[in-house]
């Protein structure tokens, strides 16, 4: 049990050929690329609204969040839905894996820099055989500068 | 525990009835003679009588019967229905109102009513009031037949049963039996005639009723209408078998006979009671009390709210299928499978109005318990008021229904109270004396309005001020800086009440700022116009969070688009060579009048993908007098869509006032077209 409560449980899922994950208990579902509505005068990584069963769901496109290169959709292209406190939110990443679980003690403070996104996105990484993982910080992707839209 | 499951039903019926009655009451007092209202009322109070005491509360009963007893009377032509009269019976619909919601709160529905019984008591016996035939005193086995035929009183699907049942060849007959005077267990007994009885045939009906006779709350006799197909000297030597039974007599049971009788004292709607001359007024008393038969009738469950919500998103599920099915069988081409799909369709296409419309319920719930409010709070305050309700059919979403009723009654009595001036006044003021309320609900763009709009005195501004600046609302300096509109705005600010005398109508000024936190707490707003001497409306807004509006689908390049149809004016086609140009902007001649045009490619930053056409396809929109001409590229139809937000994380986009779930399954925004006009 208590080795248990040591390990954190996240999904994995990919981004410019690196890996990162979100806790597990967030995930509501992962789908597969639909077709998103446009929603204007929105920040530019709100790709738009999906209709989850029957919830307007927003979907945020993780590469343009961290203003990486865009990219065509592929067919391994997924939408990742999170359940947040107050809102469903679903993030756009090039693929989603398993679910691992992460020993805390793996767990490393961010550096400054990782590739190109800012470390303020990320909580810290995990280290597991030569994968190196990213845990997300979710409020400071959500959140930045400006998804107040309101204009 | 078996109560626990009616008792909900009793309670929602029991609103109802008392609904019915306040109304029906209302109308009474405009048209004392009106027998159908009457009979209406009535009948209420009947049913609400035998609804009571099957639950056991015995208040409730008690108080019903007697208004039931000074209602028959009328009916009758015993007694002349008069205002006092009716003050004392709208007082008891009051306690009976109270009981209930007592009753709802968990309580026993005990109230001291004696008061109240007594003055119908009065009543009923300051006239000649015959003796009751139908009272639960009634001793039928010592009556002859026919007055106690006529002592059985039938609703009408008692009447259809026992018409049924003579055409199946099944015999009606009245039994009247008679216990020993020495019975002891009289309860036990009558349950062991009941089991007889229902071994030969069907039991219709009991006098006393079968909850009064369980609590033995009868002399000796009582009386049962049943049906069966046995002979009645069989039935008789059976119930004779059942110890300490005195006497027993069984009579075949005219049900026509009753009924003729019955739809006289009812005077209902079967048979019309006037000569042929006026048949048209007749068609309308008929219809009249049709339909008010139909309202007693419609009956309600309750349902949780939330069960509705999972309903509904179940429902948007089988949709997004239902069009990839449709899809399917376009591409497959078989008959079968078409048909079968084209069925289920419509079926669903069905199923979805009546989701959509289980939710909404119109204003009409609310506003009923005004007109009722609105006499007895004139004759409070020694007023003439005229009500007058617009738009009660409007719909809102139930939620909000719920919500709205508290602010509606104390806007209502602020404008009787601080609005509407005494007849002295307002005949100085060159006013007829009877002040003018009217209480008028709409939609109109993605809300619904309720205004309140009285022709008092208005608000006094300058007294609003000193008020604001005594109570410490505002400063001197906020003061001189106010507009007319934010002074007014200032009298739903708390502890304000301006009113020289406060009353107890519309209490201490508490009452405007809680309206106004309620109504911004369902994410509406209420402003105040209002001229002085001319009186003052209120006006409400209301999002329609969740409900179903029309709107016209759009397609601007491959988006699409939902304009609510409630803010549309027309559609048309524009020849580019009609578009004129004014301080650079693009406008057209539309009926005479200059209308500015939006594109909605531009407003939304549509990514363009073709030239423009030499047609425009323009929606023309209005915001109160303004009007817009929204540029789209095609016109796809109307349609009935569900309203949902876009969300917290997104929270309000410009010009964008929400989503919907298409057919298809993709969403669509809805164009907030007040936003867009100027």
């Amino acid at each position: 049990m208590t080795e248990q409560a040591e390990k954190l449980k996240a999904i994995v899922f990919e981004l410019e050929t690196k890996e990162y994950a979100v806790p597990v208990e967030l995930v509501g579902s992962i789908e597969r690329m639909q077709h998103i509505t446009r929603v204007p005068k929105t920040k530019d990584f709100v790709k738009g609204v999906i209709n989850l069963r029957g919830v307007v769901t927003p979907i945020l496109d993780l590469r343009k969040r961290f203003k990486m290169n865009e990219e065509a959709y592929t067919d391994s292209t997924r939408i990742i839905i999170l359940h947040l406190e107050n809102f469903d939110v679903g993030f756009i990443v090039d693929a989603a894996y398993d679910v691992i679980d992460i020993d805390n003690e793996a767990i490393e403070p961010a550096p400054k820099v990782i590739g190109t996104v800012d470390a303020d996105y990320i909580d810290g990484v995990a280290k597991i055989d030569k994968r190196l993982i990213m845990l997300l910080n979710l409020d400071k992707v959500l959140q930045s500068e400006g998804v107040e839209i309101n204009n | 525990m078996e109560m626990n499951e009616y008792l909900e039903v009793f309670i929602e019926e029991s609103k109802e009835h008392i609904q019915s009655l306040n109304q029906q009451l209302l109308i009474l007092e405009n048209e004392p003679t009106n027998k159908a209202t009457l009979s209406e009322i009535f009948r209420s109070a009947h049913t609400l009588k035998g609804m009571a005491a099957t639950m056991g509360y015995q208040d409730l009963a008690n108080l019903t019967h007697k208004m039931e007893n000074v209602l028959d009377a009328a009916r009758n032509d015993q007694i002349l229905i008069n205002s006092e009269i009716l003050d004392v019976v709208l007082e008891s619909v009051d306690h009976l109102e109270t009981m209930v919601v007592d009753i709802a709160a968990g309580g026993d529905g005990k109230l001291n009513v004696e008061d109240s019984v007594g003055k119908l008591q009065a009543i009923e016996n300051g006239q000649e009031v015959q003796s009751k035939l139908h009272t639960e005193k009634t001793k039928p086995a010592e009556q002859s037949n026919t007055s106690s035929r006529a002592s059985i009183e039938l609703d009408q699907f008692e009447t259809t049963v026992l018409q049924q049942s003579n055409e199946n060849g099944f015999k009606n007959y009245l039994v009247e039996v008679k216990l020993n005077e020495n019975c002891l267990l009289k309860a036990a007994r009558v349950y062991m005639v009941f089991e007889v009885l229902e071994q030969t045939g069907e039991v219709i009906k009991s006098i006393p009723t079968v909850q009064e006779l369980e609590e033995e709350n009868f002399d000796l006799a009582f009386t049962v209408l049943i049906v069966s197909k046995e002979e009645a000297e069989l039935i008789k030597q059976k119930i004779l078998k059942v110890s300490e039974i005195e006497s027993v007599s069984l009579t075949v049971f005219d049900v026509n006979n009753v009924n003729n009788t019955s739809q006289q004292e009812e005077s209902v709607i079967q048979e019309t009671p006037a000569p042929t001359t006026n048949t048209n007024d007749e068609a309308k008393d008929k219809d009249q009390t049709k339909t008010q038969n139909k309202a007693v009738a419609t009956k309600t469950i309750r349902v949780n709210i939330d069960r509705l919500d999972g309903l509904m998103n179940l429902f948007e599920e089988l949709v997004i299928d239902r069009g990839r099915l449709e899809q399917i069988s376009a591409n497959l081409k078989h008959p079968e499978l078409q048909d079968t799909v084209e069925r289920m369709s419509r079926i669903s296409g069905d199923l979805q109005n009546i989701i959509l419309n289980m939710r909404m319920v119109p204003v009409e719930q609310v506003f009923n318990r005004f007109p009722r409010m609105v006499r007895q709070l004139s004759k409070d305050l020694g007023k003439k008021i005229n009500l007058e309700i617009q738009g009660a059919e409007t719909e809102l979403d139930r939620t909000v229904i719920d919500e709205i009723g508290d602010p509606l009654v104390h806007l209502i009595r602020n404008a009787l109270d601080h609005g509407v001036e005494n007849p002295e006044v307002r005949k100085q003021k060159g006013k007829i004396e009877e002040g003018q309320l009217l209480l008028n609900a709409y939609h109109s763009g993605n809300h619904v309005f309720i205004e309140i709009t009285d022709d008092g005195a208005g608000i006094n501004q300058s007294k609003v001020i000193e008020k604001a600046i005594s109570n410490r609302v505002i400063t001197e300096d906020e003061a001189a800086m106010m507009t007319d509109s934010q002074v007014n705005q200032l009298i739903m600010a708390s502890g304000f009440s301006t009113a020289d005398v406060i009353s107890d109508v519309s209490g201490r000024g508490v009452g405007l700022d809680v309206v106004k936190n309620t109504i911004e707490s369902l994410g509406g707003s209420i402003t105040i116009e209002s001229e002085q001497d001319k009186g003052s409306k209120f006006s409400i807004q209301l999002p329609l969070t969740l409900s179903i509006i029309s709107v016209l689908l759009v397609e601007v390049e491959r988006e699409k688009y939902a304009v609510p149809l409630s803010s549309i004016i027309e559609t048309a086609i524009v020849n580019k060579s009609d578009i004129l140009y004014a301080h650079n902007k693009k406008v057209i001649d539309f009926r005479g009048k200059v209308v500015p045009l939006i594109s909605l490619k531009e407003v939304f930053e549509v990514p363009i993908e073709d030239d423009e056409d030499e047609l425009f396809s323009v929606v023309i929109v209005r915001k109160g007098d303004k009007m817009a001409g929204l540029i789209v590229d095609t016109f796809i139809g109307q349609q009935e869509i569900v309203l949902k937000s876009l969300g917290d994380y997104l929270g309000n986009v410009f010009a964008i006032s929400g989503a919907t779930i298409l057919g298809d399954g993709q969403v669509a925004l809805i164009v907030d077209t007040n936003s867009l006009i100027r």
